[in-house]
């Protein structure tokens, strides 16, 4: 076993043992315990779980390579995963935690009908499962890298540990662990980030100083056959960029395994605090990511610019067994780099071993490698059980409940949760074993989905009364037949051929699109139909308002 | 607003009190509409509309369109939620809608 195992299996065996005593410790026996945490978790825990939650394996494991090959353009995911936030905490976060249930399709079901609810449960079960197969595989690719446990093994261990927290604490369980996924999570972000920004500029803060090495790294880019780092609109043209940007924005805001945590806070005020934490939280590896994708690649054409095939370094090899660096076989010197394996370049690299090859690509000792596949571990497992929590809770209470079984006591509603979660953690790693060939493809479809079916019918739900159920239920299918058609159309899904991008925008940026069309629809409809009952409206009054207004004289301060 | 009816159901308040809701909602709003104008204006504005131009100006090695999409505008999306967040406070408390406890704690 070699060093770098060992520590590895040191780091992923303490913060496993973490998260099993964390979730023995919170085990809940009420629906409200594995739903919701029972309302009562502090703002701040609540943000750097809202973080984890969010932060899944593509943030950690892929977003910096991803920015490392696109460049300027990468800037997309940056804001666009960030931006959200904001929406969150202005449109819907306060409201929602006012309303004070336990999904979002209850929500919608409150607000406007009980088939509109079926419509969101069905959505949020597809939007969680597009990505809870794309975290089980970042999994098992961890594991199958630095345990040599084979892809199938790795995913197993992950699924097994989750299962074991989140059917034991739910939603409480699922909150404390994140918040120590968290704290591994950023931590093994921004230690090798430091430690390659003091190597290579000096100054620790990589946020502050990989300004320093852009034009070095535009020279190098090009001589390698890439585009210049810094060129605006080399990968994706403005059109585009603009509607992913705000497709990725609005499909953040949609996304129910989001929302679902800004349930869980003591008051509106505290869902109003936990997006602020969240974002502090985001923010301190989303600032990080440009100048780690900055830093590696620049030190990564170093590393290899010139040298003979049979001289480079250990990395290159090491990756190589997992097929996800290759060397082109009629190349002696490296001259040419790409991600693309169909470039025909001398070495290519793909984007999503970025950040995980970083300390072995800038010579960083043992431990901070093992520390590393602990923190994508962590990603991946937090953002799973975020999502598995949503699918269980739609299964059961909005689908079974519903329509199964109306009358239920307490503990049979929370066994069938438990068995919701059993069953949905087993699907989830028939899905990570064997995924589906366009999982790329479907994440672009679950932010597409999320943006255009859930963000206009929440947004308009709270903020115009006028808005009513035959309206919204226009709106979301209308959105999504639109969002979906243009997605069948220009991606290769489905046994259907892919066609070019009309005025070139990409079949990620379609969801912007989507939720206008959705909004547009929901407008018209509602216009032409009878406005909704005196009680919903007061409902929806209510939600405006924080608590009820208190008399002047016990107002203290 | 459907505020003529004759017998306002319980969480419903007095017909007639009502005014200080609109003025409560309207500040809201207001506070809102200015946040997201910045929110639109360095992410979609400097970030992506302006990149090209801004590029040409370069601070610490950083051109400047680049620096906003991929920095700039993070930090100011965080400053943009605090300020939303305490102002909200504010509002809660002058039309004494904040949630307190019985001693009157924030909760």
């Amino acid at each position: 076993m070699s060093e770098i195992q060992i520590w590895t299996l040191v780091f992923v065996g303490l913060s496993f043992a973490t998260y099993l005593t964390i979730a023995w410790r919170s085990r809940v026996k009420e629906t409200k315990g594995f739903y919701v945490a029972g309302q009562g978790i502090p703002a701040v825990a609540n943000g750097a779980a809202v973080a984890a939650d969010w932060m899944s394996a593509a943030s950690f494991i892929s977003m910096a390579g991803l920015i490392a090959f696109l460049g300027s353009d990468g800037s997309v995911y940056l804001m666009g995963w960030t931006g959200g936030y904001v929406l969150l905490a202005l449109l819907l976060a306060p409201y929602l935690r006012k309303w004070g249930k336990f999904t979002v399709p209850e929500f919608v079901g409150d607000r406007y009908s009980e088939y509109v609810r079926l419509i969101a449960a069905i959505a949020a079960i597809i939007v969680s499962f597009t990505y809870v197969v794309g975290q089980m595989r970042g999994g098992g690719i961890v594991f199958s890298r630095f345990l040599n446990l084979s892809i199938e093994g790795g995913v197993a261990v992950a699924a097994g540990i989750i299962f074991l927290y989140a059917v034991l604490g739910g939603m409480k369980g699922i909150t404390w662990t994140q918040v120590a996924q968290y704290t591994v999570m950023i931590v093994a972000y921004l230690i090798p980030a430091w430690t390659i920004a003091q190597k290579m500029t000096g100054f620790p803060v990589p946020q502050v100083t990989f300004g320093q090495i852009l034009g070095e790294l535009d020279a190098l880019s090009q001589q390698f056959g890439l585009e210049q780092y810094t060129e605006a609109f080399a990968a994706r043209p403005q059109l585009d960029v603009f509607l992913v940007t705000m497709s990725l924005m609005i499909g953040t805001a949609g996304l129910p395994h989001v929302i679902i945590r800004f349930y869980t806070t003591k008051s509106v005020r505290g869902a109003r605090f936990s997006a602020f934490w969240a974002l502090v939280f985001i923010g301190l590896l989303y600032t990080t990511a440009p100048a780690v994708g900055a830093f590696t690649k620049l030190n990564l054409m170093q590393s290899v610019d010139g040298v003979a095939v049979a001289s480079l370094p250990a990395w290159v090899n090491n990756w190589a067994a997992t097929g996800l660096v290759s060397v082109s076989d009629t190349a002696e010197t490296i001259t040419t780099l790409s991600n693309d394996p169909a470039s025909g370049a001398d070495l290519i690299v793909n984007n999503d071993i970025l950040v995980l090859a970083t300390p072995e690509i800038a010579g960083l000792p043992a431990p901070i490698v093992g520390l590393v596949a602990a923190g994508g571990l962590a990603a991946a497992m937090s953002t799973a059980a975020g999502l598995l929590l949503v699918i269980s809770s739609s299964v059961s209470h909005d689908l079974y409940f519903r329509v199964v079984k109306r009358e239920a006591s307490e503990s049979q509603r929370l066994l069938v949760g438990r068995i919701a979660m059993g069953a949905a953690v087993l699907v989830a790693i028939y899905g990570g074993i064997n995924p589906p060939a366009y999982v790329a493809q479907v994440v672009a479809f679950a932010f597409g989905l999320a943006a255009s079916t859930f963000f206009p019918i929440l947004v308009m739900g709270i903020f115009w009364k006028r808005a009513n159920a035959v309206g919204a239920a226009s709106g979301m299918i209308a959105g999504l037949a639109f969002t979906a058609t243009y997605m069948i159309y220009t991606l290769e899904v489905f046994g259907t051929s892919a066609h070019d991008h009309i005025l070139g925008i990409s079949p990620e940026g379609i969801g912007a699109v989507g939720a206008v069309v959705n909004a547009i629809v929901t407008i018209i409809v509602s216009k032409l139909t009878s406005p909704p009952t005196e009680h919903v409206q007061e409902m929806v009054e209510g939600l405006r308002y924080p608590a009820a207004k208190r008399k002047e004289t016990s107002a203290t301060e | 607003m459907t505020d003529a009816r004759g017998s306002a159901p319980d969480p419903g308040p007095p017909p007639g009190a009502n005014g200080w809701r609109q003025e409560y909602w309207k500040k809201n709003l207001r506070l809102m509409v200015v946040l997201l104008s910045i929110w639109f204006l360095v992410s979609f504005v400097c970030g992506i509309l302006l990149i090209e131009q801004l590029n040409t100006i370069v601070i610490a090695g950083f051109p400047l369109g680049l620096w906003f999409a991929q920095q700039g505008s993070i930090y100011t999306f965080i400053i943009l939620i605090l300020v939303y967040t305490l102002r909200m406070d504010r509002l809660d408390d002058e039309y004494g809608v904040a949630e307190r406890d019985e001693e009157g704690n924030r909760l």
